[in-house]
């Protein structure tokens, strides 16, 4: 039996309707995608040497990267507030504002979309090809579950390492400031590290850490579920990396604006 | 045995499995022929339980594995050995830590064990001492003969063979064939081989089944099929062109 055609003017709200359950649907998906992963996470075997593995293949070899883009950041950031601040005679206050800007926001944000980058792309290209050529289904027809071995231990090197990556970061940053504020403007040193000591307290270190925190799950979940569902060939995995990449890091800056609105 | 009643399958609006039925009987080397895109690696995938059917079951001894989810699923896979089409060697591992791989995480035995068991079967499969290679430095041969010694080094009860010769020569056709008759007969398992390897499949096959239109149109012992008076068999297996059966 065929099904009759809707009327002309009840088609629009059909698609809006398909269009609806659709993306539901995609959103269900996606959330189990993280509960199944969070499962496994919580239920033996573990699997730690593959743990130890996406800490490096994630962490360790994004960190020249962190250390290149965390250095000119906090030198940037000390040249162009130097400046404005001069102009009101606050230049003391150079210390706090780079630190500040680093540790609450710049920090996470930047080094969250550096890795993205770096090892996100990296991820979903990897577990993408393992799912065109079958290494996946390989894995489940072993009656291994390829969400235990393959994206569990990212999301739980995501919550390691984004916080040290972050940490790594805003340090080095802090020290770029310190070389163009001090070192290249004439600031003193006990004025530069003295105000930091006293304008920056636990709350805003502790407001980045959560947000990398945060950083780190929503930037391996997506990137392992991008690769994990993955369309055909070469294309559906360049097109899986881009995605990947693409919607981590708006996730990264709507998540950090709703952070910044919830954390104090 | 397996027992394959009403096999259902569609893909949006196209319908690859048409109501399929076929038996696999315990101990045999069974063949699927059908032409490219016919359906067969579909049908391979219902019965390691990838895909789930619109309609039929699957019955592996007695089994319905279309029903099963979860532990009960796996427990039936371990008793299974997959040959992918490509390998689906794991890139990142070594062929040795490839055909370890299952042993260690499956049987979890111990390394001294599992090291002796791999080079057994890196040896069946005539690849002694190539172990320490990893799957992109051996040649596409090798790679399915390392394939075929993961698939084979836990000692499954049934083993299926995606066209497992897919992209080789005739001679390694040939060789992968005569190594998997080989292994049937001194390992025992249910072999089901998906293949259009015609006629170097009717040299090892105890049934040979055609797979058209979504549906087993024929199936018996390759003498049977090879004289099969079916329009559809005689034109597949004698590779003519469509439309020059009768022109």
């Amino acid at each position: 039996m065929t099904e009759r055609p809707l009327p002309l003017v009840l088609r629009p709200l059909d698609a809006i309707g398909r269009g609806a359950i659709a993306v539901v649907d995609a959103l269900g998906r996606f959330g189990m995608f993280l509960a199944e992963a969070l499962a496994t996470l919580l239920t033996p075997p573990f699997k730690f040497w593959a743990f130890i593995d996406r800490i490096n293949y994630i962490g360790y070899r994004s960190l020249l990267i962190i250390l290149l883009t965390g250095g000119f950041t906090g030198m940037v950031l000390g040249l162009q507030v130097y400046f404005t601040l001069v102009r009101f005679g606050s230049e003391a206050y150079l210390g706090p504002a780079v630190a500040l800007s680093l540790i609450r926001e710049l920090g996470p944000v930047l080094a969250a979309l550096m890795v993205t980058g770096r090892a996100g792309s990296a991820l979903t290209a990897e577990i993408g090809i393992m799912r065109i050529t079958e290494q996946i289904d390989a894995l489940t027809v072993m009656a291994l579950n390829p969400v235990r071995y393959l994206v569990a231990p990212s999301i739980l090197a995501g919550l390691v390492t984004f916080p040290l990556m972050t940490a790594i970061f805003d340090t080095v940053g802090i020290f770029g400031g310190y070389l163009v504020g001090v070192e290249l403007l004439g600031l003193s040193q006990g004025t530069y590290f003295g105000e930091m000591q006293t304008f920056v307290d636990l709350n805003d270190i502790m407001m980045g850490f959560w947000k990398s925190l945060s950083f780190g799950v929503l930037v391996t979940w997506v990137c392992t579920y991008k690769g994990f569902h993955v369309g055909h060939g070469a294309e559906g995995v360049a097109k899986a990396t881009t995605d990947a990449v693409v919607l981590s890091s708006v996730l990264i800056l709507v998540w950090d604006y709703f952070m910044g609105t919830v954390l104090p | 045995m397996i027992k394959i009643e009403r096999l259902v399958k569609s893909f949006g609006s196209q319908q690859v499995l048409r109501g399929l039925d076929l038996e696999v009987a315990t101990g045999s080397i069974t063949v699927i022929i059908g032409r490219s895109g016919g359906g067969k690696s579909v049908l391979l995938r219902h019965l390691i339980g990838l895909l789930r059917p619109d309609g039929g079951r699957v019955l592996v001894n007695g089994a319905d594995v279309t029903r099963l989810g979860g532990r009960a699923l796996d427990e039936v896979r371990r008793r299974y050995g997959v040959v992918f089409q490509g390998g689906a060697l794991f890139d990142s591992m070594t062929c040795a830590a490839n055909v370890a791989f299952p042993l260690r995480e499956n049987l979890r035995l111990p390394a001294a064990e599992v090291a002796t068991r791999v080079e057994a079967s890196l040896a069946q499969v005539g690849l002694e001492g190539m172990g320490s290679k990893y799957p992109a430095e051996v040649s596409g041969g090798m790679r399915k003969r390392v394939a075929i010694a993961r698939a084979l080094v836990t000692e499954p009860e049934i083993v299926f063979f995606d066209e497992p010769t897919t992209g080789l020569d005739p001679i390694l056709v040939n060789t992968i064939h005569h190594l998997v008759l080989n292994l049937h007969r001194k390992l025992r398992f249910t072999a089901v081989m998906v293949s259009h390897e015609i006629p170097e499949i009717f040299e090892i096959a105890d049934a040979v089944a055609m797979l058209h239109d979504g549906r087993i149109v024929e199936v018996g012992p390759p003498a049977v099929i090879q004289a099969s008076p079916n329009r559809v068999v005689r034109q597949f297996i004698r590779g003519e062109p469509e439309g020059a059966e009768g022109a």
